[in-house]
């Protein structure tokens, strides 16, 4: 069954849907979309160090996301007024990523596929990668989700509670390391962040609970991944532009829907 | 064995002294109210007893395993995150129904467990918050600023609830108001803080005390009178009877 690139294609959509539409709940509820960005667009950069170092890319691309979510959890500790410093940092590193992999000789590699993603080829390994990544993801947010949910709440109250919002914090940004990581492959660099929020919002207007609107965020995720990847063949259309196209669309059919639902009530 | 003490404290924001050289202790069952005008510290040690910021000096002392109810000045929901009244409660331990329907009776707000935490009035709100707090069973439970954004008779009401609640459960109160007049006549202890403590000691001697005439003006003198003088008369039995009780543990 996995010979067939379409197969692979749809699980590596849907593993990373899983595990980005449960994350991207509290990445909306934080406000961290901009840490999300930067911690993505450094992965850029982790595809320069991993060919200027001869390690796997997923090394690399781990290692500096990784780096880089830790250094904004870092300062993010220290400042509470971050949206500038936050917005050098994303596009920072994507314009230094970009700039290394030039200046590493002999290199030639097809860049969009870490920008844009290139689900098509992915490889048994790869789906490891992503199902591994995702399962990891969702024990984690599994076990954590009421301190979590106290801590996104008010840190007062989790420290009240007996829980340090430091550390569910942490948590969540070592998550988003590991999220992004495992989609680059799938939608690429640059719209890890769309794949993170998009089916979130769109989740929002229709749930009652944080738990209602992590179940809908992760089937609007995996319906936009596998309308897609449709979409995609049909049109002949990049598939991770594709699969983040069919995400705002449902986003804005349920802003619509949610409208019009208040005004009918 | 106090339940929560603090031991010579120094908090510094930025730079700046919030607190100096604070020492108090909460005993099991009491109501102790920490009053001062605004930023004076007050929230700043309500934060520091529950560990959410570190103390530059000093120690601070929880019982061993000691439950905290905590209902924080001001609680903003992200507009982003649906929330029920329900599952709110649930937060951070999972509660059963009749569990949550009993504090929210306990706290005065029956009826709202199925609505959104946004679409509450600010009564209602602060009711949830308390009902909350109350659940898991709570040794001291501590009130920031409880009533902000309630009117006076709201205030008020709200106080009498507490009174009700530690009568009923018996855990300690510790509560940070600036409506001096209404809390003070809940309280068996009174601290009076502006980045130090300025006195403390039962409401009668601490609204005598001159430090707390310098900070706070004669005037709440009056409105002290005037707010006992409307609670004598503004309630049923039930509360009359938890109010002199509070009253003898003043005397």
């Amino acid at each position: 069954m996995l010979d067939d690139f379409l197969i692979r294609a749809a699980l590596a959509g849907l593993g990373t849907a899983l595990a980005a539409g449960l994350l991207g709940c509290f990445v909306v509820w934080r406000r961290m979309a901009y840490f999300g960005d930067a911690t993505a667009h450094a992965a850029i950069l982790g595809v320069a160090v991993s060919l200027g170092f001869q390690v796997s890319v997923l090394t690399g691309v781990a290692l500096v996301a990784l780096g880089m979510a830790l250094a904004i959890h870092w300062l993010t500790g220290r400042n509470h007024a971050m949206d500038a410093t936050l917005g050098v940092l994303a596009h920072g590193a994507l314009a230094l990523g970009l700039v290394a992999v030039a200046l590493i000789p002999g290199a030639r590699i097809n860049l969009d596929a870490y920008l844009f993603g290139d689900v098509l080829t992915v490889t048994r390994a790869d789906l490891a990668v992503i199902w591994g990544g995702a399962t990891v993801v969702c024990a984690v947010l599994w076990l954590h989700w009421s301190a979590l949910l106290t801590a996104t709440l008010n840190p007062d109250l989790a420290y009240a509670a007996g829980i340090d919002p430091r550390r569910e914090q942490l948590i969540l940004t070592l998550l988003l390391a590991a999220v992004v990581a495992v989609s680059i492959k799938v939608v690429g660099a640059l719209l890890i962040t769309a794949l993170l929020i998009i089916p979130a919002a769109a989740a929002r207007p229709f749930a009652r609970t944080p738990e209602g609107m992590a179940a809908m965020a992760t089937g609007i995720g995996a319906f936009a991944a596998l309308a897609g990847l449709r979409l995609s063949l049909w049109l002949d259309t990049p598939v991770g532009p594709s699969i983040v196209c069919v995400a705002a669309g449902v986003f804005a059919l349920a802003t619509i829907g949610g409208q019009l639902r208040t005004i009918g009530r | 064995m106090s339940l929560l003490s603090a031991d010579r404290i120094d908090v510094r924001h930025g730079g700046q002294i919030a607190l100096q050289g604070v020492s108090l202790s909460v005993e099991p069952g009491e109501i102790l109210t920490i009053v001062g005008p605004n930023g004076s510290g007050k929230s700043t040690l309500l934060r520091a007893l529950i560990g959410a910021v570190a103390p530059s000096r000093g120690t601070v002392r929880r019982a061993n395993g000691l439950r905290i109810g905590y209902v924080p000045q001001k609680l903003h929901i992200d507009p982003t995150l649906p929330l029920t009244v329900r599952r709110f409660l649930d937060l951070p331990r999972r509660v059963t129904t009749p569990e949550a329907e009993e504090a929210l009776a306990n706290a005065g707000v029956s009826g709202v467990i199925g609505q959104q935490m946004a679409s509450l009035s600010g009564g209602q709100f602060q009711r949830v918050l308390l009902a909350r707090a109350l659940l898991g069973n709570p040794q001291v439970l501590m009130l920031d600023e409880a009533t902000q954004g309630l009117d006076q008779p709201g205030s008020a009401a709200f106080y009498r609830q507490i009174e009700e609640v530690r009568g009923r459960l018996g855990c300690a109160v510790l509560m940070v108001s600036h409506e001096l007049h209404v809390v003070m006549s809940a309280s068996d202890r009174v601290i009076c803080l502006n980045h130090h403590i300025c006195c403390e000691g039962t409401p009668e001697v601490v609204s005598a005390a001159p430090a707390y005439r310098e900070l706070f003006g004669t005037g709440t003198g009056g409105a002290l009178a005037l707010y006992r003088h409307e609670h004598d008369h503004g309630h049923d039995h039930d509360h009359d009877h938890s109010h002199s009780h509070s009253h003898e543990a003043a005397e």
